[in-house]
């Protein structure tokens, strides 16, 4: 029971990472119909706004000691943090709550990262066959993550969450079961409420407001609605600052889980696009679905029990894909697709 | 570059059966060079293959760095570095043999296919007489079966699978760096004095070659020495997140987890063990440890404060005070204001044992360089007295066991070294069955 | 004569023939004329050519063509180990083998279409790697790779010299066999595996051209066009595609085997989902639907992957060796982060740059320069803006 509701959920922080990343795609994909492999690199860029800040915070004064030598020859370098000097003890706790400082930071920079790409390069791609699409957005997804390699290198770099979330707490106790069971780490769960947070946000907002309806217009008859004499482009570029938005922070959050490297984008690119076509193209509902049922599944996946039963086959190495190949040979169009979506 | 060619030896055979006229013209001339790549008289070229894209890319960089110091050093500039400390004198400065020292360099993008492909540009392009270099085992192995074939003499990089000087070795391969069983015996005796002989050890394998040998090598070891294993779980390794591995390690009953991982890998699990509070659970009224039995620097920086006080080993640390390490260590500082790496101090050392095999063996032949190599003792290159060993070309030297620091004073201070094993305590028969299989073959000149 | 060009199959042929012939001495001046390169111009092109029956024709995009690849290596290998050191064996297995796998992954992923048939393949092919990487390790050696090895059995040979690999032979002729000629200052290097794997490019081009232009291929081309009008003309075209999904499969499972003719060793890598994008890359960027568009794209990657990567800053150095100091070092600043480890970034920018400023690829660029040339300051009917997906139709070469 407990082995249970551990991959529970493990299952819903991987699938929430998925469906945030899952939601911006298909704000592209399914929607605009770009077929955008740069997705990936700004997932990437957005966990990079945590870097940057993070490393901004803690830009070091550095004092060249006149008399100690490091170890390997060079004068030592004794370095205080600005923000700390600054500060003082404010400028220490700035340090430690970077993450989320990382948001503030990360919402601007991926709108204009967003916006930027639509309006310089992406537009022009609306109309051309997506064989174009593919070539200029990996072409795009390859220059931007070897501009992050030459600045920041290849190595991961940690980023440790704020002090006051590191460390687990005992949610088994907390259910009423035996103590020590159930540990969950405190910034996963955060990381869980976050995007549902970010997930409710985006559906309110194409759902409640004049400009998400006029994008679902747009969605289902884009030249109907630009007969109406509304200015679909305009709405399209937002949106895709909006995906940008919604990816950005979803990398932003996940840096404390997973330390930014810059092929991260590239790792998660591919998941991202099964991902969104198993939830259904042009279906934002599925997409969050697909993204959390594909979450639990791989977490009940990799369990030993599950694999032991299965004599012994790691199962885990397959399942998103065996996953994803029964789902749509059952489905047509996935969990929830739209007919006539990039069907053809 | 002179005229040479690969290998012909069934060429006239095979003309006679299909007409050669087929294919190109018959102007195979019995080439002069006795062996591939013969150098001429004023230079000669290695070839650094290292990888230089994909998350190898920085501990390429850093080994990169060290082969052109090495190159630097033999050919008379800079201080020398490990060239006055090396037992061998055979080196004087001047090149190899009289040559300039040139070299090439290339990608393996930690790919076999990539390796492979650079590493045959190297030899068919820039006539390179050495292949050195790469970052992970399964390159090494590709790349050194490819150097068998061509008659090229491999120099391993960082690669420390058993397979490599196991069932996978070759007899124009040679490899500096340790390996899984070496690890598993160095670490295994410092676990027992820290944690105690009554532990029950939980793995976590990256499931391909590597991690495999890595963890049957840890359970050896470690149960040789009282511990128990409760459980061996693979992990695929394309996992970013380890959570639900992880997870069910705390009601195991284990109070001991093994992460047999490397690079990113070792990064992601070991940052989402410490999230899970395994650093500081305690289980069967013991404190729970965890245990990464291949450390690098580069992969401790990844994980940032999670490597704190977690044990490990290495091939070497630039905090050796030998002299040697010193001197090594102060020319690359030198060089480049950051200490070395251990992927660096192997690339390096293994530069400088293939000119110097060369050197005393007169000549750049790969039968008489091999020969040189083989059996060959030596000291000063910072690991120690070391053994080239005849019967699988496997270096044997003293293994570190280090620890995360708890206080680093800089980004490069990670590690500090808890015992320096000798080198008694980690040798083995050739024959060992973790060994076993393959054989080294005889060295092939080429041509 | 360039006009005849694109309209003349016979005319194409020839010129096809003549320059994969002369590969060594046109790529020598490139620094590419060397046997690892040149053979792996030809494989890959054999691969793209394939790749592009299924892509260019029919419009269907295979995001798992790397799977059949890996899989023709691997059986390759096999039958090195196993049967012969000869390649013909080899070569036989692994396109049969591909092919029965593709009919396989054929038949279940054409069941859907667009999107959804590419995630199936891609899954297909993921699976493929992971489990080579892993679980199949008995069958692919994993991680190291499969390879030759001393104590193969190799039934159909007779044994070869004490602690010695044989090398992958064509009737007794060793793929690594090269002879070295000076010509005008260069070494041109004739190698025997790189002729081997462009006699076969050669032919599998021309199977590519009958096919493109056989009833067949029409059918394929009326799929692209509009699937669904086809089919409610009562015509079933899911046997039409199947076929092209097979045959492409075919020339992907040749050019794994070539591969590792050339070099014996199969890697999982070569199954992984950057080796399919790769090719689907090679064959946009050299412009799908056209005949030899895939060939230049492979060219072109391959040559980047391979010469790029190798140059470091001491050569960039050398090169402007002839300027004063302080320039020479601003230069090599500035160029360095496009070679050598920044290999990645220079194809990046040039995939942007062909599709921004070639739509169509590299094969439409080379037609508007033709058309330049021919009509120049008029525009007439053919140079005028086309539709581009028709044009990609009508014009092959």
């Amino acid at each position: 029971m407990d082995a249970f509701l551990l991959q529970i959920l493990n299952g819903l922080d991987k699938g929430s990472a998925y469906a945030l990343i899952a939601l911006g795609l298909t704000l592209i994909f399914g929607t605009l119909g770009v077929v955008n492999f740069a997705h990936g690199a700004l997932f990437m860029i957005g966990a990079f706004c945590t870097v940057v800040l993070n490393s901004l915070f803690t830009l070091t004064k550095v004092t060249i000691s006149a008399t100690e030598k490091t170890p390997w020859g060079t004068p030592l370098e004794i370095h205080t943090p600005y923000v700390q000097l600054w500060f003082g003890d404010i400028g220490a706790t700035m340090i430690d709550y970077s993450v989320f400082w990382s948001l503030l930071f990360a919402i601007p920079v991926m709108l204009i990262v967003g916006v930027a790409m639509e309006r310089g390069l992406i537009k022009h791609f609306y109309k051309r066959p997506h064989a174009d699409q593919i070539l200029v957005t990996f072409g795009l997804a390859i220059v931007l993550q070897e501009i992050i390699k030459q600045i920041f290198g290849a190595n991961p770099i940690p980023q440790p969450a704020p002090d006051a979330f590191v460390g687990s707490i005992d949610i088994g106790a907390m259910l009423g079961m035996a103590q020590n069971t159930v540990i969950y780490p405190i910034w996963r769960l955060i990381y869980f409420l976050f995007s549902a947070i970010v997930i409710g946000g985006v559906f309110a907002f194409l759902q409640y407001t004049t400009f998400g309806m006029v994008v679902r217009a747009g969605m289902a008859d884009r030249e109907t609605v630009g007969l109406l004499g509304i200015n679909i482009d305009r709405r399209f570029t937002a949106m895709f600052g909006l995906a940008a938005v919604v990816t950005g922070l979803a990398g932003a959050m996940y840096t404390p889980i997973l330390s930014p490297n810059y092929h991260m984008g590239m790792d998660f690119l591919v998941l991202c696009f099964v991902v969104v076509v198993v939830g259904g193209m042009g279906s934002l509902t599925g997409a969050v679905a697909a993204g959390f049922l594909l979450g639990i599944l791989e977490s009940f996946a990799s369990m030993p029990a599950v694999k032991e039963f299965l004599l012994g086959f790691s199962i885990d190495q397959v399942i998103i894909y065996l996953v994803a190949v029964i789902i749509l040979l059952v489905r047509p169009r996935g969990l929830m697709g739209r007919k006539g979506v990039m069907e053809t | 570059m002179s005229n040479y060619k690969l290998n012909r030896r069934k060429f006239l055979k095979g003309s006679t059966v299909l007409g050669a006229g087929l294919v190109a013209p018959t102007i195979f001339t019995r080439s002069a060079s006795a062996y591939t790549n013969e150098p001429g008289k004023g230079s000669v070229v290695l070839g650094f293959n290292v990888p230089q894209s994909g998350p190898y890319a920085d501990e390429g960089a850093d080994e990169l760095r060290a082969y052109k110091l090495a190159v630097k050093h033999l050919n008379g500039e800079g201080d020398g570095g490990m060239m006055s400390t090396f037992s061998s004198q055979a080196l004087n400065g001047t090149g190899i043999l009289g040559r300039k020292v040139e070299y090439v360099t290339g990608d393996t993008q930690t790919k076999s296919d990539a390796a492979r492909a650079s590493a045959r540009a190297m030899i068919e392009k820039d006539g390179a007489i050495m292949i050195t270099g790469g970052s992970s085992s399964g390159v090494a192995i590709a790349v050194q079966s490819l150097c068998q074939d061509a008659g090229i003499i491999f120099m391993a990089g960082l690669t420390h699978s058993n397979d490599t000087t196991g069932k996978d070795k070759k007899a124009n391969g040679f490899r500096h760096f340790f390996n899984a069983y070496m690890s598993a015996q160095a670490l295994a005796p410092v676990l027992v004095e820290h944690y105690g002989a009554d532990r029950k050890a939980y793995h976590l394998t990256a499931d391909y070659t590597w991690g495999w040998t890595q963890e049957a090598s840890m359970i050896q070891a470690t149960e040789a020495l009282g511990w128990k294993t409760v459980k061996t779980v693979r992990t695929p390794l394309s996992a970013t997140d380890f959570s639900s591995y992880i997870a069910p390690v705390t009601n195991s009953g284990a109070d001991v987890l093994i992460l047999n991982h490397y690079g990113s890998n070792m990064v992601n699990s070991l940052t989402n063990a410490v999230q899970f509070g395994l650093k500081n659970k305690m289980v069967n009224g013991k404190q729970f440890e965890i245990v990464v039995p291949l450390y690098s620097r580069l992969m401790a920086q990844g994980a940032g404060d999670a490597v704190k006080g977690i044990f490990g080993s290495t091939n070497w640390h630039w905090s050796l005070k030998d002299a040697g390490s010193k001197a090594f260590v102060d020319s690359f500082g030198k060089e480049y204001g950051r200490p070395p790496s251990q992927a660096a101090q192997t690339c390096y050392a293994q530069t400088l044992l293939y000119a110097d095999a060369c050197q005393r063996a007169g000549s750049f032949n790969p039968c008489d360089v091999g020969a040189a190599l083989e059996g060959f003792e030596f000291d000063g290159l910072g690991n120690g007295k070391t053994l080239y060993r005849a019967a699988d070309h496997q270096c044997f030297k003293d293994v570190l066991v280090v620890k995360g620091k708890e206080n680093p004073t800089s980004d490069f201070d990670l590690l500090e070294v808890v015992q320096i094993t000798p080198v008694e305590k980690v040798i083995y028969e050739p024959d060992n069955p973790m060994f076993a299989g393959g054989s080294l073959g005889k060295c092939n000149p080429g041509v | 004569m360039l006009k005849t060009l694109r309209t003349n199959d016979t005319a194409l042929m020839i010129l096809f023939s003549l320059i994969v012939l002369a590969g060594p001495l046109i790529l020598a001046p490139f620094g590419a004329g060397y046997p690892d390169l040149m053979q792996r111009f030809a494989i890959y092109g054999i691969f793209a050519i394939g790749f592009n029956i299924l892509f260019g024709l029919t419009g269907y995009l295979s995001f798992g063509h790397a799977a059949f690849l890996g899989v023709g290596s691997y059986s390759a290998v096999w039958m090195l180990k196993l049967l012969s050191i000869n390649i013909v064996p080899a070569i036989i297995f692994a396109v049969v083998v591909s092919g029965l796998f593709a009919l396989l992954i054929g038949y279940i992923s054409l069941r859907r279409s667009g999107i959804y048939f590419s995630i199936l393949t891609l899954a297909f092919a993921q699976m493929s790697f992971n489990l080579a990487y892993s679980v199949l390790t008995p069958i692919t050696n994993g991680e190291n790779g499969l390879q030759v090895e001393l104590d193969d059995p190799r039934i159909l040979d007779s044994a070869t010299g004490p602690g010695q690999l044989p090398v992958p032979s064509l009737f007794g002729m060793d793929m690594s066999s090269t002879s070295v000629v000076h010509f005008l200052g260069m070494d041109l290097q004739f190698n025997v595996g790189f002729y081997v794997s462009a006699l076969i490019l050669i032919a599998v081009f021309y199977l590519s051209l009958r096919i493109f232009r056989s009833p067949f291929g029409m059918i394929l081309r009326a799929i692209k066009s509009n699937q669904t009008r086809l089919n409610y003309t009562g015509f079933n075209s899911r046997p039409y595609t199947l076929t092209a999904f097979v045959i492409s499969g075919m020339y992907a499972g040749l050019a794994g085997a070539l591969l590792v003719c050339m070099d014996p060793l199969a890697g999982p890598e070569r199954m992984q989902w950057t080796a399919s994008g790769e090719v689907v890359l090679m064959t946009i960027l050299g412009g799908a639907g056209t005949l030899v568009g895939p060939v230049l794209g492979a060219g072109m990657i391959k040559y980047f992957e391979n010469i790029f990567s190798r140059m470091n800053d001491v050569m960039v150095h050398d090169w402007f060796s002839a300027l004063p100091g302080w320039l020479n070092d601003v230069l090599t600043n500035v160029i360095s982060p496009f070679l050598g480890s920044g290999w990645q970034m220079s194809l990046g920018l040039i995939f942007m740059l062909v599709v921004i400023f070639l739509p169509g690829g590299l094969v439409e660029g080379a037609n508007r320069i033709m058309n330049r040339v021919q009509r120049p300051s008029k525009s007439g009917p053919v140079s005028g803006p086309v539709d581009r997906t028709t044009t990609a139709n009508s014009k092959e070469s």
